[in-house]
């Protein structure tokens, strides 16, 4: 017994000797939760044009989590060469340990947002209660399932498209934004960590009549769950979820790797990475690219987060932050 | 165990007086606890059991092996063989060494030091992982080690640097995380027994001149050794199945740091239901052989006990 511990000990301390003497450039990916899949088929697709440039072998290598949590991981010391979220907010606590440049907004084009997406509704089997529109969701009838504001990117684009929608209805102010985001909350029977934990709560649990969620999420629920027969409701307005991306300057530095942490990015603002975000379900912000599938984006007004709420900055202290908008209204609902 | 047998068997022969009583009262009473606790159990054990290989097996055995083809996961595998043959045999040295120092000598301190070898039990797993986080992260001591303008050993600040040597988020602080929260099962098994052995044989043997070493490895060895063995299987069992500490430390990079506790997690979020269960599978199979091994042990273990008996 006593050898076969030492020589497994033995056989452990080789396999870590090597591993860390890794000769080919690594390049650390950074996500949220449910961008594998794309970026499993982007990767292949950029490794495959950075070898066309001549450019020496890579190893690309992925990170996928809660949102706060992946951030939280990178400021404490997670490698990222890249970071890749679904918040401009997210991003910005990289700003704090200065991991990254404050221009870094402007250093990719489109505000480093090459990809967008949009919060819309998902119902059961023939749409039994006839949902249609946001206004719908303050039913006394309707249950809605809507992730954790404070803990998930998803729960907080909702929250803030229905705070939006509200806002621009005829005669909307703060005060009937407000009451109508209260009433929505008061519908809502579970409040899920994160997305996927939603996701579960309606599909498998039968939980809620609607489940808000990302486009990108939509097909995805629709078809794994084939059986249940959910059907997609667009409604008649919703929010821009842009996803910003990043070069984590300060890592980037230490390993040597910015020149391929660029060209990653920048790929990701290529024709032939648009396509692949069409295909999963991301809005491309090529027009050409977005126009060719025009069919699978159902074409409504989105209003940013910008537009209505000044920035991501003033939207979480305003409504996300301790004692803010959502803690009130949730506290009393 | 053991000890918990003999105990009801020594009450049972002093309450012979009532028996009567007791059976006349049995039927129902025996009939109701029995199934209540036959009900307990299959709610709460057999049923998520066996929901776990029905899942794992739902779409054919060909689906359920490729979820073991796929490079994470062998990934996955690789690292949990890896830190359980790590954390074990470390908490293994350091569990005897510790219920040696407890069981055999007299110190200052020594209850502070099995109080604190059941710290890890004390506190919640996610703790036992930022623990690490706040004193190896990059805004910890170790990060701020690293960035130390002026650090105590120029040197080694150089060397860790050079050999870009990573703690958490890497191989390393899930060995540490796991070795902390398995840290007391191998010693919590060893102390107690080793304390009812008292110290007269080694002291026997002492005296008939066998050295230190040759009284560990000819004495007191042979005599804790199923219990040594009780405590490694449940400390592997736990090092192999860790998942919070773990979670805190990993930074869940595919093909890398993911364990296979955590891999299910991901699959599972994936909609990858069954690889999910496959993977999930593999941890309850281990759990089932755990606990095959650990009855074998302790009836090895009172049939070992028996024949010292019929002989003395």
């Amino acid at each position: 017994m006593k050898t076969s511990f030492f020589r497994g000990a033995l056989f452990a301390g080789a396999f870590l000797g090597t591993s860390l003497l890794g000769g080919a450039a690594e390049l650390l990916n950074v996500s949220y939760d449910v961008t594998r899949e794309f970026y499993k088929d982007f990767n292949a697709a950029f490794l495959a044009h950075w070898k066309a440039q001549g450019g020496e072998s890579l190893n690309i290598k992925q990170s996928h989590g809660g949102s706060s949590k992946q951030v939280r991981s990178v400021i404490d010391g997670l490698q990222a060469d890249v970071v890749t979220m679904n918040q401009v907010l997210d991003i910005e606590q990289l700003l704090g340990p200065k991991l990254i440049a404050p221009d870094w907004q402007s250093r990719l084009p489109n505000q480093s947002v090459p990809y967008t997406s949009t919060i819309l509704f998902i119902v059961r089997k023939g749409n039994p209660k006839g949902i249609k529109d946001w206004s719908d969701l303050v039913r006394s009838d309707v249950k809605t399932i809507i992730p954790n504001p404070k803990t998930s990117g998803n729960g907080r684009y909702s929250y803030l498209a229905a705070w939006g929608y509200a806002l621009r209805q005829p005669g909307g102010d703060e005060a009937a934004a407000r009451e109508f985001v209260r009433k929505l909350f008061s519908n809502v029977p579970v409040l899920d960590a994160g997305g996927r934990g939603a996701t579960t709560s309606f599909a498998r649990n039968s939980i809620g009549d609607v489940l808000l969620t990302f486009e990108n999420e939509v097909s995805l629920t629709i078809r794994e769950f084939e059986s249940e027969g959910f059907e997609l409701v667009v409604p008649t307005t919703s929010i821009l979820a842009e996803n910003p991306v990043v070069w984590v300057d300060k890592v980037v530095e230490r390993k040597k790797t910015a020149a391929q942490a660029k060209a990653y990015l920048e790929f990701l603002y290529s024709p032939e990475a648009q396509e692949i975000a069409a295909k999963h379900n991301f809005r491309p912000s090529d027009p050409a690219v977005l126009a060719r599938h025009a069919d699978r984006f159902p074409n409504i007004p989105l209003f940013s987060v910008a537009e209505v709420f000044g920035s991501w900055a003033e939207a979480q202290k305003v409504h996300f932050a301790d004692g803010g908008i959502f803690d009130q209204i949730y506290e009393k609902r | 165990m053991a000890s918990a047998t003999a105990s009801l068997s020594t009450h049972r022969e002093r309450g012979t007086g009532h028996a009567r009583r007791a059976t006349q009262d049995a039927p129902w009473v025996k009939w109701t606890l029995l199934t209540i606790a036959l009900l307990f159990v299959g709610f709460f054990l057999v049923m998520p059991l066996a929901a776990v290989f029905t899942e794992a097996f739902r779409r054919g055995a060909g689906a359920y092996f490729a979820a073991f083809s796929d490079a994470d996961a062998l990934a996955a595998i690789k690292l949990t063989l890896i830190t359980a043959a790590i954390a074990v045999p470390a908490n293994l040295v350091f569990g005897v060494a510790a219920s040696w120092a407890i069981a055999k000598f007299n110190f200052r301190g020594k209850s502070l030091l099995i109080t604190l070898i059941d710290l890890p039990f004390a506190v919640s797993p996610v703790i036992s992982g930022l623990i690490y986080v706040l004193v190896f992260g990059a805004q910890g001591w170790y990060g701020q080690y690293l960035n130390a303008d002026e650090p105590w050993f120029p040197w080694l600040q150089q060397w860790l640097i050079e050999q870009d040597f990573r703690i958490i988020f890497a191989v390393p602080g899930i060995v540490l995380a796991t070795i902390f929260v398995t840290f007391p099962f191998v010693a919590r098994e060893l102390i107690p027994l080793m304390q009812s052995q008292g110290t007269d044989e080694e002291m026997a043997a002492i005296t008939l001149g066998a050295s230190g070493w040759q009284t560990f490895w000819r004495v007191t060895l042979p005599n804790i050794k199923w219990g040594l063995f009780y405590g490694v299987i449940l400390c592997n069992a736990r090092a192999m199945g860790e998942f919070g500490a773990v979670s805190v430390v990993s930074g869940h990079i595919r093909g890398e740091t993911n364990t296979m506790p955590l891999h299910v997690e991901i699959l599972y979020n994936e909609y990858n239901f069954v690889a999910a269960f496959a993977v999930a599978s593999l941890l309850a199979l281990l759990a089932l052989v755990t606990l095959a091994l650990k009855s074998l042990v302790e009836w090895r273990h009172t049939q070992s006990l028996r024949s010292e008996n019929s002989e003395s």
